[in-house]
């Protein structure tokens, strides 16, 4: 080792950048952290979602915290493609970069003319990855479709839920999920490039990864002719299994997979004769007791504090931990120890704390992270850095409206 | 359900083809991070120890009786895969392991079965080695040694803290998803230190903690709005946070659907199927957003009824073709049969199973599932004596595989 850290694992990669909300710019965010050159593509007319409304402060588009977190490290190129010029543009760019990402619906960026096919004539080893509701083909691939439809269609939205109770809503998560799928995939065809020369077009379908993640249930349904369907926090072999309310409005996950740890959480409660009552007294009585078990239980969480509660089952080896809000996560010594959280000077918002990779590397340390671009921040370097343009070019297409 | 489908003989190999992955690991998130690479290429082997991975006893089972070579939850994390069995705990047994990891590039390695490895010790060794460890928390931290299972990862990550109604306990995630999102993050981070060994050669020990994984998938809704506005979320039951109406899950006369549609031409033609209602016209009912956030029971009220008296299959209906995000919920059966993923050849059959297909469709180094999950041992002969030579009768003898 020569003591200087080599170059991050996507530098001299070049991404241009057409997703918007969250699923799209979950990819394109983890190939900037991970050292590509991202060029966000964006115009004032049709905003992405996550700079408008209510996702900024004082509806100002440079000032979204959610907008902010998941486009860290992207360099934002301000063009309008319906002007004149503005495809081009993106003609030009594509040229001289190695991928592009997008999330519209299927078809959208084939009508703007700068489609898998349109971009191999100006690049011949492009690689392509768009992200849809349903993928590009099929009966639905036109459907437009946000994260809840995703999981709703995808089958885990009816798993997910209270036993008695609808299916509830698991937004949180799905986006982002899809966002993941993505970048592996861009990854795997960089690496396929590497190895091949070859570019090529990859077809994700928000639908189809999640429903890539109902694994089990899918077994379940065929080898049992059972549906699969909500049990809340019920689980099929493990009793005490539960989220059980602590003192305030906490609440702690315990969850038990032997007899042994059920004795060392009945010796934490201060009560061990519980783990040789009848109805508790192994595994399988546990789960026909559970409703009983539960009661037991909270009667007992709920009157202690759900941290400190933590510490000690988990000194005596019982898999517990505090359902984590947003302030725990940011402030937990185990989290900031583990490096989880940087910060970044946002021009408009000021110094925040954000998450980077989900990963450490040794010995590749963490990568540095910017604030998320203002709109049209980087036009200057793009333009006459990375394309070459005369001041003169650059004042026609802005005369033509290209940077509206 | 689907039937099988010769696969083509031509098929060219995933993108990943060529890497070789050693993976020994005891639970789902390490099993998922493997499939993950497998499915696009990877030639990855699965070492067990003589007994069987842990997995192998948990259901669904056909008929409801356990037989460790038919458990859904190991056949659906275990395709694509190799298997053979080594008891790494003996002398012989872990330098066997030694011998396969001398032919690999990558390591994937989980839980308790990663606390009887050397890490380091490999990697001092094979300096070109990818060693990914998957662990609840972390290699390093003050929890580092906690235990978890996937309930308590959900509680950890922050997705129970926003999953479920707020006057009821927070809700875990169905299915171990926890772990796959965690598997997922691992295989990001392989791939990863794959592409930074191209550079050197030198490999890296990747460090996943599957409880990190969702937290960092909430970036995009609760954590912003806490750490720039101080809003602490909630649980917002079958609503969507941040959302304008109408947004949620209702009942219909055969299920659920659920309706997100928040641009302003696709609530217009929503509110056009459901024809003149008297109360378009008051105020109480123009600001979308406080219908959403602020009396949420009462708006959803308005409409409720147009669903509860129709079949998913005719809501449906109605909206695809006026394209309106409002779809069923589908079961896993009716996603199983859902004609959509049926024309994209979604589910796929092997050896008369039944599995998920492809997250990502490649034009040119396609997903591929080549093989079911093996059984217990199953490649032993041709890994083992095959690739290393070595003499399976001894190795019987000295009960190390």
């Amino acid at each position: 080792m020569s003591g200087v850290p080599r170059a991050a694992p996507l530098s001299g990669v070049r991404v241009l950048d057409f997703t918007w909300n969250l699923a799209g710019p979950y990819c394109s965010l983890q190939l900037a952290l991970l050292g590509a050159e991202v060029i966000k593509v964006e115009t004032a007319t049709n905003l992405d979602g996550m700079r408008r409304g209510q996702y900024a402060i004082d509806l100002d588009p440079d000032a979204s915290p959610t907008f902010n977190s998941v486009n860290l490290n992207k360099l934002g190129l301000r063009l309008n493609l319906k002007r004149a010029g503005g495809v081009e543009t993106i003609e030009s760019l594509a040229a001289v970069s190695d991928v592009l990402v997008e999330n519209s619906r299927t078809g959208v960026l084939d009508r703007m003319g700068i489609g898998y096919e349109a971009l191999r004539r100006h690049n011949p080893t492009i690689i392509v990855a768009s992200s849809s509701a349903f993928g590009g083909s099929g009966p639905e691939s036109a459907y437009p479709g946000y994260a809840s439809v995703f999981n709703a269609s995808g089958g885990l939205g009816s798993l997910t839920g209270y036993e008695d109770g609808p299916p509830v809503e698991l937004r949180d998560s799905i986006d982002l999920r899809v966002g993941a799928a993505l970048t592996y995939a861009v990854l795997c065809a960089l690496w396929h490039r590497e190895r091949t020369g070859d570019g090529q077009y990859i077809d994700l379908s928000s639908v189809e990864a999640i429903a890539a993640l109902a694994g089990s249930s899918v077994f379940e349904h065929l080898m049992t002719s059972a549906v699969p369907t909500r049990v809340g926090n019920r689980d099929a072999r493990h009793a005490p299994h539960g989220l059980y309310r602590c003192r305030g409005d906490d609440w702690i996950a315990i969850s038990v997979g032997s007899d042994a740890e059920f004795r060392s959480l009945c010796g934490v409660m201060g009560r061990p004769g519980l783990a040789s009552d009848p109805r508790f007294a192994d595994g399988y009585r546990r789960l026909r007791h559970a409703a009983e078990l539960d009661a037991v239980l909270e009667a007992w969480t709920r009157r202690r504090a759900a941290s400190a509660l933590t510490e000690t089952l988990q000194h005596a080896g019982v898999a517990a931990y505090p359902a984590a809000s947003g302030e725990m996560l940011l402030n937990d010594g185990h989290v900031r120890a583990r490096g989880a959280w940087q910060e970044v000077e946002h021009p408009k918002m000021g110094r925040r704390a954000v998450q980077g990779l989900a990963w450490r590397s040794t010995p590749d340390g963490p990568p540095e992270a910017r604030p998320a671009p203002l709109l049209g921040e980087h036009n200057g370097y793009i333009l006459g850095g990375v394309l070459g343009l005369s001041s003169g070019a650059i004042g026609a297409l802005t005369e033509a409206g290209a940077f509206e | 359900m689907p039937s099988e489908r010769p696969r083509p003989a031509s098929a060219p190999p995933g993108p990943l083809a060529g890497v070789a992955v050693i993976e020994i690991a005891d639970g789902v998130a390490g099993a998922f991070c493997s499939r993950t690479l497998a499915d696009l290429g990877a030639d990855t082997i699965k070492v067990e120890p003589p007994e069987g991975d842990a997995l192998r006893s948990h259901g669904p089972f056909p008929g409801d009786a356990p037989d460790p070579e038919s458990g859904g939850l190991f056949r659906f994390l275990n395709a694509n895969k190799r298997a053979v069995t080594i008891d790494v705990t003996t002398a012989t047994g872990a330098a066997l392991l030694n011998r396969l990891l001398d032919g690999a590039d990558v390591l994937v390695t989980e839980g308790s079965v990663r606390r009887a490895l050397d890490l380091d010790a490999m990697r001092a060794r094979l300096p070109s080695l990818v060693a990914a460890s998957v662990t609840p928390f972390g290699e390093t931290g003050p929890y580092r040694d906690y235990a978890a299972y996937d309930i308590n990862i959900s509680a950890a990550g922050g997705l129970s803290f926003g999953t479920g109604f707020p006057d009821r306990e927070p809700l875990t995630i169905p299915l171990q998803q926890n772990a796959y999102l965690g598997g997922f993050a691992a295989a990001l981070a392989v791939v990863t230190a794959l592409q930074a060994r191209d550079r050197d050669g030198e490999g890296q020990l990747v460090d996943t903690a599957v409880a990190e994984a969702p937290a960092l998938l909430l970036n995009g809704y609760h954590l912003p709005t806490y750490i720039y506005k101080g809003i602490p979320g909630r649980r917002w039951g079958n609503r969507m946070s941040l959302g304008l109406f109408p947004n949620c899950v209702l009942p219909a006369l055969d299920g659920h659907i659920c309706i997100d549609a928040p641009q302003l031409a696709q609530y217009r033609r929503f509110l056009e199927v459901l024809g003149d209602q008297p109360w378009y016209s008051e105020p109480r009912y123009r600001n979308r957003r406080a219908m959403s956030e602020e009396y949420p029971e009462e708006a959803e009220a308005l409409i409720a009824p147009w669903f509860a008296e129709r079949t998913k299959e005719d809501i449906f209906e109605t909206t695809r073709t006026r394209r309106i995000p409002c779809v069923p919920v589908k079961t896993i059966g009716e996603a199983v049969a859902d004609p959509h993923l049926g024309e994209r050849d979604f589910w796929q059959t092997i050896d008369g199973e039944l599995y998920p297909g492809p997250p990502y469709r490649f034009s040119e180094s396609p997903w591929r599932l080549d093989r079911p999950a093996p059984r217990l041992g199953e490649h032993n002969g041709e890994v083992l004596r095959d690739r290393l030579g070595l003499d399976l009768a001894v190795l019987r003898r000295a009960g190390v595989v």
